[in-house]
């Protein structure tokens, strides 16, 4: 993990001092809450449908296990015993007091965190990879870079009243794991023809009411510049981005309306002035980062575990576990191991303290004390030796979070939608647990094989149902919640944005359309097919037939 | 939210408390957690006067968001007609044991 | 209006005038798009009130000849104008910059750090927000990681920089 100096330490807690003045002007009427509203929300706090909401950045997705049960500590003495994590990899806490506010910051910055930046017009949590620093396929540990960027973004002066919210993320692998290409800006590392390790930036995604896949702006930018870059490309969107329509305010319209050719042209003219005003750019403070994140210490493993193999053996439940869940980690001997937050019948990516604990107890023995937050809304024990599989495994059963079903139809990602978010308009969590539970059957996921499902409670697409295999956008429709299905979303090298069935169905008629699509692809599917694939190859047209006879029985 | 067109009545007043953050709702005197004990306006004069509580409270740093929810009286109680005010007035559906119905058994 | 900086309410030394006839030997600030007239006309010391959607290259022949440029903030959130003083003072303006418009305190220290030297703001929000409330919004945070953001000796110290020294 990074590590904070006394300088990160200082600046978090001034801020914690800032915002905790910025509550009293409110309380007092010197703010209204016109103005309050944007302050606020730069500190994470909304106000939803029940309650207050406090949104807490994790940076790329690590915490420590000190962290962890920091969170579980708030969740228990602030908020009602459970935290929520979402697909920005941060954790929400939905029932915060205003005036406690503050006191939560304050116990944040004992274990350097905090909420800075978790919502509003600026520049959000950079995410990464969930299996940053372990995945065998990364050129290199992307999260120094995202900690490069976070520090730069944080409390930028220039940056911070941009037209729109701007997102970030980092990837290191030929396999897009963090949805670069949904993001504003997106940067993956790669290495040029001369053997130098540098960044593509692509630019412009986004999902939302207007989705858009993000566009190669730069092919290979030399690590030094990378800040440099960025800076002119905020610069050109803080500028000539739209201010007129909310709706239109992202990159993603700026770079669509100019197009891509023109943007890129305004950048790098505004790139060729920052270059000429600033000192020679140097990688002092990337190498400084780089150094604070201490490589874990890794032992000499065999590449099999005899121990793994017997009790996998011995239990089918363990056996497929370690089918589902493992990840294939860059040391042998070790795997990366995703504890799933999509218990059946769950609240997708909701946590409770005493979960939190477990897990960081778990991370503290077993993984270099280390957890990460997928964007998947699962967590991640990075570095876990195989030996020690089934000991994990066993702690996880007795909490609740031995799921295996990592990319199954029931790894449902689901935004909070109208149970507690304000600006929904419709629930979503009843209908991921309704879908969990009717594809429960283990054999059954098994036989569907890896598909995504996706809902979100209203346009704004928190839940990426876009991008999703199967997703689900929750709307109103005549006075009651009714649900439109898109298939053939993909989030990663092959990102597609999905296709519209048909007409918004009521949420009781969902599993039987989504069980018709299902039939489609499993009568017609070759040998090791996907659904996606499965999709690719016949389009959308069967699917939509399939699903027309559930619309029609409905309407 | 900004009432745009008064919607037809019976109405009551729903806001949030400012400090608290929580969903409540004008009463006969002051502010209720409890939709039951919400005060139900009738006519256009009752309905202005709840609103005028509401902009007067929101000057006073007392509440924020206040605007007028209708609703439909059932069993003597107050029931907002949108799905979205009805949730606002129990807790969030899968979690009964949270929230309002969970406070006052709704 | 309340005009201050980084020291305080101070009165503005500027005025309007009716015909730029009046302009001679006066402080006038008049809209940028009059601005070729104002400097015609002679004014002892001539600024102008710009809207945050122009090019910094539109201020580009006028920079000496402006003793103050005022940009508009038409909102506290609409943060254009802070990229755009950025890059007056990347083309080398010596001037006064003034951001005028409703923004609240927490905003004046980053109004600082993007090459303002003062704002100037309505009188309802005054009313609200004092002159305390403004200068005490100054010391809040005393560190920043961006590089080279702080002017002369004020504003937060840069984080990088102290690293870069230790
Ligand atoms: S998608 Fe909509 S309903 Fe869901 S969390 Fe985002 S804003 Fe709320």
């Amino acid at each position: 993990m990074y590590a904070y100096d006394e300088l990160d330490r200082q600046i978090v807690r001034e801020r914690v001092a800032q915002f905790a003045s910025q509550v009293e002007r409110r309380l007092d009427g010197s703010l209204t809450e016109e103005e309050f509203r944007p302050l606020r929300l730069k500190n994470g706090v909304y106000l939803q449908l029940h309650a207050y909401m406090l949104r807490v950045a994790i940076p790329y997705g690590g915490l420590s296990s000190r962290q962890l049960r920091q969170l579980a500590l708030i969740a228990e003495k602030y908020d009602r015993g459970y935290g929520h994590f979402t697909t920005r990899t941060n954790i929400q806490f939905n029932w915060p007091k205003l005036r406690e506010i503050p006191a939560i910051l304050g116990l944040l910055a004992d274990v350097d965190m905090h909420a800075i930046q978790t919502s509003g017009n600026c520049i959000r949590n950079t995410t990464t990879d969930c299996f940053a620093g372990a995945a065998f396929d990364e050129i290199e540990d992307p999260r120094p870079t995202a900690e490069w960027i976070r520090q730069w973004s944080t409390l930028h002066p220039e940056f911070d009243w941009l037209g729109r919210k701007f997102k970030i993320a980092v990837t290191a692998t030929q396999q897009d794991r963090a949805v670069l290409r949904g993001h504003d800006v997106g940067v993956r590392i790669v290495r040029n023809a001369a053997g130098e390790t540098g960044y593509r930036l692509y630019v412009g995604g986004g999902l939302g009411r207007t989705p858009m896949e993000g566009k190669l702006v730069r092919d290979f930018l030399p690590r030094a510049e990378l800040l440099g870059y960025l800076e002119a490309i905020l610069r050109v969107y803080n500028l000539e981005g739209r201010r007129d329509n909310k709706f239109k305010a992202r990159i993603k319209i700026l770079v669509h309306e100019i197009g891509l050719e023109a943007f890129r042209a305004q950048v790098e003219a505004e790139y060729s002035k920052v270059v000429a005003a600033a000192p020679a750019p140097d990688l002092r403070e990337f190498e400084r980062i780089t150094a604070s994140f201490d490589a874990p210490d890794f032992a000499d493993l065999p590449e099999v575990s005899r121990k793994l193999e017997q009790a996998q053996a011995a239990d089918p439940d363990l056996a497929q576990f370690v089918a589902r869940n493992l990840f294939r980690h860059k040391k042998k001997g070790y795997v990366a191991l995703t504890i799933s937050l999509k218990s059946i019948g769950g609240a997708p990516g909701d946590a409770t303290a005493e979960q939190m604990r477990a897990v960081a107890d778990l991370a503290e023995q077993f993984s270099f004390d280390q957890v990460r937050v997928s964007y998947k809304q699962n967590l991640v024990l990075p570095h876990v030796r195989r030996d020690d599989v089934p000991e994990i495994f066993a702690v996880l059963k007795a909490q609740g979070l031995a799921t295996p079903n990592v990319d199954l139809i029931t790894d449902i990602i689901c935004c909070p939608g109208l149970d507690y978010c304000a600006l929904a308009t419709a629930r979503s969590i009843p209908l991921a647990q309704t879908l969990s539970r009717h594809f429960a059957d283990p054999d059954k996921q098994k036989e569907i094989g890896e598909l995504s499902i996706k809902i979100s409670g209203c346009i704004n697409a928190c839940a990426h149902h876009h991008i999703a295999n199967i997703g689900i956008l929750g709307l109103e429709k005549s006075g009651g919640e009714s649900y439109q299905i898109t298939i053939g979303g993909d989030p990663g090298d092959q990102y597609a944005l999905g296709e519209l069935l048909g007409p918004g169905l009521p949420a009781s008629a969902v599993p039987e359309a989504i069980d018709r699509v299902i039939g489609v692809y499993l009568d017609a599917r070759r040998q090791g097919e996907t659904f996606i694939e499965t999709y690719r190859r016949l389009g959308v047209t069967p699917f939509k037939a399939a699903f027309k006879e559930i619309a029609d029985a409905v309407a | 939210m900004a009432v745009v067109k008064r919607p037809p009545f019976p109405v009551i007043l729903v806001a949030n408390d400012l400090v608290e953050g929580e969903v409540i709702f004008a009463a006969e005197h002051g502010w209720t957690r409890d939709v039951r004990a919400a005060r139900v306006a009738n006519d256009a004069e009752a309905a202005q006067a709840l609103e005028q509580f509401g902009a007067a409270q929101a000057r006073a740093c007392k509440v924020v968001d206040a605007y007028l929810v209708d609703v439909e009286i059932e069993a003597g109680v107050p029931v907002p007609r949108h799905y979205r005010e009805r949730l606002r007035t129990l807790g969030p559906s899968h979690r009964l044991d949270l929230g309002k119905q969970a406070d006052f058994h709704l | 209006m309340l005009l201050l900086d980084r020291n305080g309410a101070k009165p503005d030394p500027f005025i309007a005038v009716e015909t730029l006839d009046d302009a001679p030997g006066k402080n006038v600030i008049d809209a940028f798009a009059s601005v070729d007239a104002l400097l015609a006309a002679g004014p002892a010391q001539a600024a102008v009130l710009a809207p945050n959607d122009l090019d910094a290259e539109d201020f580009a022949p006028y920079l000496d000849r402006l003793a103050l440029i005022a940009i508009r903030f038409p909102s506290a959130t609409d943060g254009r104008g802070f990229s755009l003083a950025r890059q007056l003072r990347r083309l080398g303006y010596k001037g006064v910059l003034r951001a005028s418009g409703p923004l609240f305190p927490d905003q004046f220290p980053q109004a600082l750090a993007c090459g303002f030297d003062e704002v100037e703001i309505p009188d309802a929000n005054a009313a609200r927000q004092p002159v305390a409330q403004w200068l005490a919004a100054l010391n809040r945070v005393t560190l920043s990681y961006q590089r080279d953001y702080a002017r002369g000796a004020t504003g937060p110290a840069s984080i990088l920089d102290r690293r870069a020294r230790s």
